[in-house]
């Protein structure tokens, strides 16, 4: 019997859920090698089915999904997180610091009593445990294949977790921190992306969250050294993986000591 | 008196999640209720305090779908904030990535989302065993825009290239000329698209139908042009608010729009019908071909004006990339980031895509409202499904209500996860 996959939607933007949609051919070929049992964008629906590998896309922000997750983990062998936003939480986590959030939903909505939406935007980890986390905004679907392609191998998939910097110097770019004096964030995030802002001539700004041993504090004072001011410094830290401990961290550092 | 209950809990093909709920009572529809129930995530407040371009990183993830119409939005109100003038350059390469996000886009939901409603299928990969070559044509399609989209961006989903002023990098002769040689290959799958398409028996239930798009002097609307409507609106984008008003529906996390206190449609149909005249020769021509008449009030047409847009983003693409030469920068650096306020309206491939931000006197974003294209035809599809549903006859199956009542959302292409929102459809007998 072949596999059964299912994908499920939380918080998210759906872009992560294209790894797979975009993914053309290779879809098809996926199509014959597992059953895509639930997979309500691309058409399948069965959101209870018990399944061998499901991956989630999104963040638990609603009391719903709080529910659903716990129900999904019980349904799947392996759960395995897809993107920033079910493996830290995601830009939407930044409510979880913001001091006014309490009122958002008042200064968007005229009725934000019917608005059910939780205090915080949560990843994925922090309420079922996760077998396996792909990083990244979005994530890269060649990790995303290869992580299929490992478990239908029956080995466990892995994602490498040096720095953007490796990668960097592998494509033979130029530096954007040391030559260019731009505040870029690629020592202290996890490789995965391909290098693409650098590439670009221009800053990483931490898609696939904090790389391993990263010195945050440390590139952060580079940062001041470039003029940034502490809550600039701050702020490069709390974007897309604000959540992502290490990542959480160097951003309140640099927040207090203002 | 009958009383009946039916129950879509999920509805599929639709990016983000919503449901539909329908109360019947004597024949005739006495209720109906789309529900969105895609999170809200509060981008309007999380960006106060950021920079014009963190601001531009970050509404890109607003929808994975449409990135680029976010940040086009947003760098274009930046730019009237801070008087800055990126020139033709940056317009026309803007014009590039905005083509690869249309028809990619468009591709995928022809294919993927709505072609397999009119055919039978319950899904794409259905459709494949007995379409193959239609299915690969549109994934074809479909990668030819991602492709655009990673030459000017790095890769289709959150392009990281798009900043106030231009661009951070630009593409090389090499990657140009390879993406010109792809481009003027496809141009016989889209004319083959179009065809297709024109063979489908598609239902045919005109409606009165308020159309709204971007319409600019001497070009099909892509970044600028004023926002005009089939009823006789005409005005700047910073007069929207005072003609649109948004309200909050209970059943909803988005926020619905109406224009004069009625429901109104954006999108490709609204481009098509209020623009077409702006096309290429080509493209008339072959609309002539298939005898579609312009305007339709057809919205079942809107899956053709999704192929004829693809055509146009393939030729607008070849048009600018055939002149292509690389700027001495592909930005313009001396930006002194001020206090003020500033609006951007883009035609993202759902339709109009408003931005309004006020920002202090370094550039910080002190207050934003963003009106994704979705939740403005939100009440559109409330119309649609009343009349529609009617006019079908209600003693039809709930089955068969229910796909029909899907194939009326589907058509819009609703990207519900942009405004910050699922669909489930229930239908309540009496």
């Amino acid at each position: 019997m072949k596999p059964r996959v299912a994908v499920h939607k939380f918080s998210s933007c759906d872009g992560c859920q294209l790894a797979f949609i975009n993914s053309g051919e290779a879809l098809v070929t996926l199509s014959e090698l597992v059953d895509i049992v639930h997979f309500a964008e691309a058409g399948p629906v069965d959101p209870e089915a018990k399944v061998d590998v499901a991956f989630i896309e999104g963040s638990v922000s609603t009391p719903d999904e709080l529910e659903r997750i716990k129900m999904i983990r019980e349904n799947s062998k392996i759960l395995i997180t897809i993107g920033a936003c079910a493996t830290s939480g995601g830009l939407q986590a930044l409510r979880n610091i913001a001091p006014d959030s309490k009122e958002w939903p008042a200064a968007i909505y005229a009725k934000p009593e019917v608005i059910e939406s939780l205090k915080t935007a949560t990843p994925i980890s922090d309420h079922v445990k996760v077998d396996f986390q792909i990083w990244g905004c979005p994530v890269n679907a060649e990790q995303v294949f290869a992580a299929v392609r490992s478990l239908l191998f029956g080995v466990a998939p892995t994602v490498p977790s040096d720095s953007v910097c490796l990668e960097c110097k592998r494509k033979g770019n130029v530096c954007t921190l040391v030559a260019k004096g731009v505040p870029c964030m690629g020592p202290v995030t996890k490789t995965g992306c391909g290098a693409l802002c650098p590439s670009f001539g221009r800053d990483c700004y931490g898609c696939f969250g904090p790389s391993e041993n990263p010195n945050t504090t440390s590139l952060g004072k580079r940062f001041e050294g470039f003029g940034l001011v502490k809550d600039e410094v701050s702020k490069r830290f709390l974007i897309i993986n604000n959540n992502a401990p290490a990542f959480a961290e160097a951003g309140k550092h640099f927040k207090d000591e203002e | 008196m009958s009383k009946k209950t039916i129950n879509v809990p999920i509805l599929a093909r639709v990016e983000g999640e919503g449901a539909l709920e329908l109360d019947i009572e004597n024949d005739k529809i006495k209720s109906l209720q789309l529900r969105i129930y895609e999170p809200p995530r509060y981008f309007e407040k999380f960006i106060e305090g950021r920079n014009s371009n963190d601001v531009i990183d970050i509404v890109a993830r607003i929808c994975g779908i449409c990135p680029i119409a976010y940040q086009m939005s947003a760098a274009h109100a930046f730019e009237s904030i801070f008087n800055v003038n990126p020139g033709s350059w940056v317009r026309d390469m803007r014009r590039v990535i905005y083509c690869g996000e249309w028809l990619q886009s468009h591709s995928l939901h022809i294919h993927l989302l709505a072609a397999p409603d009119f055919l039978g299928f319950s899904n794409a990969i259905e459709m494949a065993a007995k379409y193959p070559n239609e299915v690969k044509r549109g994934m074809k399609l479909q990668r030819l825009g991602n492709e655009l989209i990673r030459m000017m961006g790095a890769r289709s989903v959150h392009p990281v290239n798009v900043c106030v002023g231009g661009f951070y990098h630009a593409p090389t002769l090499s990657e140009v000329d390879i993406m010109l040689r792809k481009l003027r290959d496809a141009e016989a799958d889209v004319v083959a698209l179009i065809r297709w398409l024109a063979t489908l028996e598609l239902p045919q239930f005109p409606q009165d139908i308020t159309f709204v798009s971007l319409k600019h002097p001497y070009e099909y609307p892509l970044n600028e042009g004023n926002l005009v409507s089939n009823k006789g609106l005409n005005v700047p984008i910073s007069e929207y608010e005072k003609h649109f008003t948004e309200f909050h529906a209970v059943q909803s996390t988005a926020l619905h729009s109406i224009l004069d206190d009625k429901p109104y449609l954006v999108g490709p149909l609204s481009r098509l019908n209020l623009c077409y005249e702006q096309l290429p020769q080509k493209i008339l021509d072959i609309i002539e071909e298939i005898g579609l008449k312009l305007p339709s009030m057809n919205m079942f047409d809107s899956i053709i004006a999704r192929a004829i847009e693809n055509y146009y983003a393939i030729l607008e693409a070849v048009r600018i990339l055939e002149h292509y030469s690389i700027p001495d920068s592909p930005r313009v650096t001396d930006i002194k980031p001020k206090a003020g306020e500033g609006f951007g309206c883009t035609e993202a491939p759902r339709g109009i895509c408003w931005h309004h931000y006020e920002t202090d006197d370094k550039g910080l974003v002190t207050k934003a409202r963003i009106v994704p294209p979705t939740s403005q035809n939100q009440p559109r599809i409330e119309e649609d499904l009343i009349l529609t549903l009617e006019k079908y006859g209600l003693k039809h199956s709930d089955d068969e209500l229910r796909l029909m009542g899907e194939m009326v959302i589907r058509n819009y292409d609703p990207c519900i996860s942009c405004s910050v929102h699922f669909l489930d459809m229930r239908v309540n007998r009496k």
